[in-house]
C-alpha cells in the first residue's frame, strides 16, 4: 500500500511542480502587471501544494528522503507529472488553457481526496482544492475572455486547443498505482468534460473532434519537454549538491 | 452669487479648468483598460479603506486582480473596486475655501467635557 500511495504522492506532486515551474517563466514577462502577479500567484500556490504532497512522501520513502531531494534529484524517467504540465507556456493562450484544463481537472481530483480514507491526504487535499477553485475560476473567465475577444484572441485559443487537446487524455486513464489505491479516474471524465463543454460554449468555442490522445506522462514517458526543464531546475542543486541560501 | 459646479475625474483635474475635457479622462486612453480603485476591509466589523488603484477590463477581472494584487498576504475579507472615474475628487485649488475655515473653530472637537472616571476608551 505504502508503495502505491508513495507513487500517486509523487505523481501529485510532480504535476503541480512541473506547472509551477512552466508558470513561473511569466514572473516579470506577464503581458500586464495584474496578470504577471495573478499568474506567479498561481504558480506559488502550485508550489506549495506540491511541497506539501513531496513533504509526506518523503516521510514514506524515508532514507534520507526530502522534499528536495524528491524534486531536485530524481530522473525524467522517475517523475510522474501529466504530459499537459510540462508543455512550453507558448503564448498568454496556451498557458491559460493548460490551466483550465489541469484546475478543473484537479478541482475533481482533490475534490474526491478530501474524502478520501488517509488523514493527511485527505488535510492536503482539502487545503489545495481552496486554491484550485480560484485558480479555476480565474483561468475559465480568460478562456471565456480570450474566445470570445477578438478575431487574434480567438484564433490563439484555437491553436491553444488545438495544441493541448491531446495532453487531457490520459487525466482519465487510471494506472497501477491509481488501481491499487481505488482511485478511478475514467469516472472523472463526465465532470470534467461537462466543466469544459460549459466554459467552451460561453467562449464560443469549438470542442475538438476525438484525436489521438498522448499518454505516459504518469508512469514516467514523457515529451523532450521535460528533460529541459529539469536541466533547468536542477541545475543548481547538481551543479553544488545541498547548496543552501 | 452662484457658484459653478464641475465634475473632475480623480486624478484628472484639467489644466485649463473648464472641465471641458470631461468625457475623455486620462484613465482611459486608447488600447489600456480603465482604471479600477480598490478598497479592502482587513476584517469583519472594519470599514473598507481604499489601499490602491489597478488595471482591470471589467469588474470581474478588477475583483480577481484585486484579490491577487492587494489581498495576497492576508490582507482582506472583503473587497470592494469602483471604476475611477466614477470618483469624484474636490479641487486642490479649492483647498482654502473648503478646509481652512474649520481650522479655528475649535468648539467643534468635543474636547470640552468633562467625562466620568467610569467612561474609559474615548
Amino acid at each position: 500500500m505504502n508503495n502505491y500511495l508513495k507513487d500517486y504522492l509523487l505523481y501529485l506532486a510532480d504535476t503541480s511542480l512541473i506547472l509551477s515551474q512552466r508558470n513561473s517563466e511569466w514572473c516579470g514577462h506577464g503581458p500586464i502587471l495584474e496578470q504577471d502577479i495573478a499568474i506567479t500567484n498561481i504558480s506559488l500556490d502550485l508550489l506549495g501544494q506540491s511541497r506539501n504532497f513531496y513533504q509526506y512522501a518523503a516521510t514514506l520513502i524515508g532514507d534520507n528522503a526530502t522534499e528536495d531531494t524528491l524534486a531536485y534529484l530524481r530522473t525524467e524517467r522517475e517523475f510522474k507529472n501529466c504530459l499537459i504540465a510540462e508543455q512550453p507556456k507558448g503564448d498568454w493562450a496556451q498557458t491559460i488553457l493548460r490551466q483550465f484544463f489541469l484546475s478543473a481537472y484537479q478541482y475533481l481530483v482533490y475534490e474526491k481526496l478530501q474524502a478520501y480514507n488517509n488523514e493527511q491526504l485527505a488535510a492536503i487535499a482539502a487545503k489545495a482544492l481552496k486554491e484550485v477553485t480560484y485558480h479555476l475560476r480565474w483561468s475559465s473567465e480568460w478562456v471565456i475572455r480570450l474566445g470570445d475577444g477578438t478575431e487574434e484572441s480567438r484564433q490563439r485559443m484555437l491553436q491553444a486547443t488545438n495544441e493541448l487537446w491531446r495532453y487531457t487524455g490520459e487525466f482519465f486513464i487510471t494506472v497501477d498505482y491509481e488501481k491499487e489505491m481505488n482511485i478511478d479516474v475514467a469516472d472523472l471524465k463526465i465532470e470534467w468534460m461537462k466543466t469544459v463543454r460549459a466554459i467552451f460554449e460561453e467562449a464560443t468555442l469549438p470542442i475538438p473532434d476525438n484525436t489521438f490522445m498522448q499518454t505516459g506522462g504518469k508512469k514516467g514517458i514523457h515529451t523532450e519537454n521535460l528533460g529541459f526543464i529539469l536541466a533547468e531546475m536542477q541545475y543548481l542543486q547538481r551543479t553544488f549538491p545541498g547548496a543552501n541560501w | 452669487m452662484s457658484f459653478k459646479q464641475q465634475k473632475y475625474f480623480y486624478g484628472d483635474i484639467p489644466e485649463d479648468n473648464t472641465g471641458e475635457n470631461m468625457s475623455s479622462p486620462k484613465t482611459e486612453t486608447k488600447n489600456e483598460w480603465p482604471l479600477w480603485e480598490v478598497f479592502v476591509r482587513s476584517k469583519q466589523g472594519l470599514d473598507h479603506k481604499h489601499v490602491g488603484s489597478l488595471h482591470a477590463a471589467d469588474a470581474a477581472m478588477a475583483m480577481e486582480n484585486a484579490r491577487d494584487v492587494y489581498t495576497r498576504r492576508q490582507e482582506g475579507v472583503s473587497i470592494w473596486v469602483v471604476e475611477s472615474k466614477h470618483i469624484h475628487a474636490s479641487n486642490p485649488e479649492e483647498a482654502e475655501s473648503f478646509y481652512e475655515p474649520a481650522a479655528d473653530k475649535i468648539y467643534r472637537h468635543p474636547g470640552f467635557y468633562q467625562l466620568p472616571d467610569e467612561v474609559n476608551h474615548m
